[in-house]
Order: structure tokens, then sequence, then C-alpha cells
């Protein structure tokens, strides 16, 4: 049972891990700024949830888990309010999105 | 195996410094400042547990909140310089 749960969290840990990774990448390459907030917010909220479970399945009944559920829930709140308030200030302050006119197809 | 998922964390720090350093817009560098945040704290999680010392965690959990207000922050700060001096975006 120990070992069950040892491995499904480095499981869940390494798969959080990948999806930072992915977010960042995106945040680095895509085009616009619209395309990178919505890889930095979707990966983000997702690899931070997953590393944050794994961690709770390394600390086992504590008090750990109950700060790093705190966490959890302050950072599923405040991720992606920020990410909303961020975009609709852009979008306020007269950002266009970048589209494809396919009059230059 | 935590040192791999802190190596990795850094790395996505790396990578977002870039973007905020390069970012073209204002926005862009506020989003970087609030990847960064919300690494930080993973980081400082990890950090904990990987020390074996689990009293870091009240460090990320006030920082998740610190990065969450310092976001709106600065973007109302924005906001309201632009409506005073009505300069673009930058």
């Amino acid at each position: 049972m120990d070992m069950v749960v040892e491995i499904l969290s480095w499981i869940l840990l390494l798969g959080g891990a990948a999806f930072l990774l992915i977010g960042a990448i995106g945040v680095l390459r895509f085009p616009d700024f619209y395309t990178r907030l919505h890889a930095v917010s979707v990966c983000d909220t997702l690899g931070a949830g997953l590393v944050l479970i794994g961690l709770m399945l390394q600390g086992g009944f504590s008090l750990v888990t109950v700060k790093l559920l705190l966490i959890f829930y302050f950072m599923m709140f405040s991720g992606p309010t920020a990410v909303h308030a961020l975009a609709h200030a852009a979008l306020r302050s007269k950002l266009k999105p970048l589209v494809d006119d396919h009059e230059s197809r | 195996m935590f040192i791999a998922v802190a190596a990795v964390i850094l790395i996505a720090i790396a990578l977002g410094l870039v973007r905020a350093c390069r970012g073209p817009t204002l926005f862009d560098r506020i989003m970087a400042a609030n990847m960064i945040g919300t690494l930080t704290v993973l980081m400082v999680a990890v950090l904990g547990f990987m020390a074996g010392r689990p009293e870091f965690l009240d460090i990320a959990l006030v920082y998740v909140l610190i990065s969450f207000v310092s976001t709106i922050a600065v973007l109302r700060v924005y906001i309201s310089r632009k409506r005073a001096t009505g300069t673009g975006v930058s």
C-alpha cells in the first residue's frame, strides 16, 4: 500500500513538472499576448495542482497536508482570477489579438 | 527525485524570466511575473520537502496570497495611470 502511494505521488509530481515546463515553453514561443496567456494559465493551474497533490500524498495525514490543501485552494482561486483580470485589462487597453485574416492566405 | 522537480521548476522560471525581459507589451511582463510567482510557491514547497522541514509551507502559503495581490495591484496602478495620462500600451 505504501509503495502504491509512493509511485502514485511520483507520477503526479513528474506529470505536474512536465505541465509546468510545457507551459513555460509556450510562454516563450507563442506569437501573441493572448495565446501566451492561454498557455500560462492552463498549464500553470494544472501543473501546480498536480505537484501539490503529489506533495500531499508524500505528506500523509498530518498538518502538512492541511497546509498544502490551503495552498491548493488559494491557488485555484487566485490563478484564474489574476489571469482573467490580466486579459480583461489588456482588452480594455485596446491590445488587439493576433487574428488570421483569410485574405492574406 | 525532488531534485528533478525542483530543476524543472527552475528551468521554467528561467524561461519566464526570458519572456519578462523580452516581452513587447507591459502585459507580457505582468503575466511573466504572475507565472514566476506561482512557480516560486511550488519551488518553496518542494524545497521544504527536500530539506525535510515542512515549516517552509507557511512561507509558501503567504507567498500565494502576496503574489495574487501584487498582480492585481500592478494592473490597477497601470490602469489608473493610463487614465490619468492617456498613454498607450508599451
